[in-house]
């Protein structure tokens, strides 16, 4: 089955979408296939996932979801994102 | 679909909060015409309710609302602060650029995203953005990205 990502944000409208940008932008270069969804953080507790991205602020509130979740700070920083990567997802592979 | 125009942009602002900072960059929109001003207030109430995630890199934030909180036109302002301001981002703070965003839920929208997503990636706009004086050199910034 493909990898399900979430990127979550406060209101599922223009933070998680950017985030899900250049999480799909890093995946792509490195060959991951995965389907990358945004959304709030209040629909996020509900959905099925394997990874869930967001920021520091909003993560406590997805503590016990089943998905693993993973902080990015700078969601500009693609080098960030890519160790983020690193370290969550390819890991697991 | 309005992105950083001329009338959308605003730089050396002086705030003394971040709540000024977000009602700044809301009146941008709404002064053309691109949002409600109900949108300004669902912008502050947004960061009371779900806090600073929105500053999304260090000295940038992005408040925005719901496409149904009174958004017009898929539009992004800009306001650059005089002296940054504290949103209480435990990594991102202090914020010197603010992007006022007018989410729809149209194609535009997506298209506003990418375009804001592929200056900000780049640290030399945000550093140029944040040395600009006036918005010609803020137009010479965005010419460069086209």
């Amino acid at each position: 089955m493909m990898m399900k990502i979430l990127t979550v944000c406060g209101l599922g409208q223009g933070t998680s979408l950017i985030l899900k940008m250049n999480v799909e932008q890093v995946l792509g270069e490195r060959g991951i296939q995965a389907d990358v969804e945004h959304t709030d953080v209040s629909a996020a507790s509900s959905m099925q996932a394997d990874y869930i991205v967001t920021s520091n602020e909003l993560s406590e509130s997805l503590v016990g979801h089943n998905a693993k979740v993973f902080i990015v700070n700078n969601y500009f920083d693609m080098d960030e994102i890519n160790q983020a990567i690193d370290e969550n997802i390819v890991k697991d592979q | 679909m309005k992105f950083l125009d001329e009338n959308l942009v605003e730089v050396g602002v002086e705030v003394e909060s971040a709540q000024e900072a977000i009602e700044e960059a809301g009146k941008l929109l709404f002064q053309e015409g691109l949002v409600e001003d109900s949108y300004i207030r669902a912008m502050v109430n947004a960061y009371k309710e779900n806090g600073p995630y929105f500053v999304l890199a260090p000295q940038i934030a992005i408040p925005h609302a719901r496409p149904e909180d009174g958004v017009k036109e898929a539009s992004v302002s800009f306001v650059q602060l005089k002296k940054p301001v504290v949103f209480g981002h435990t990594s991102n703070d202090p914020v010197q650029l603010v992007f006022g965003l007018g989410a729809s839920s149209s194609d535009e929208h997506l298209t506003l995203l990418k375009k804001l997503t592929s200056l900000l990636n780049n640290p030399q706009n945000v550093k140029k953005l944040t040395d600009a004086r006036n918005y010609a050199a803020i137009k010479l910034i965005l010419e460069m990205e086209r």
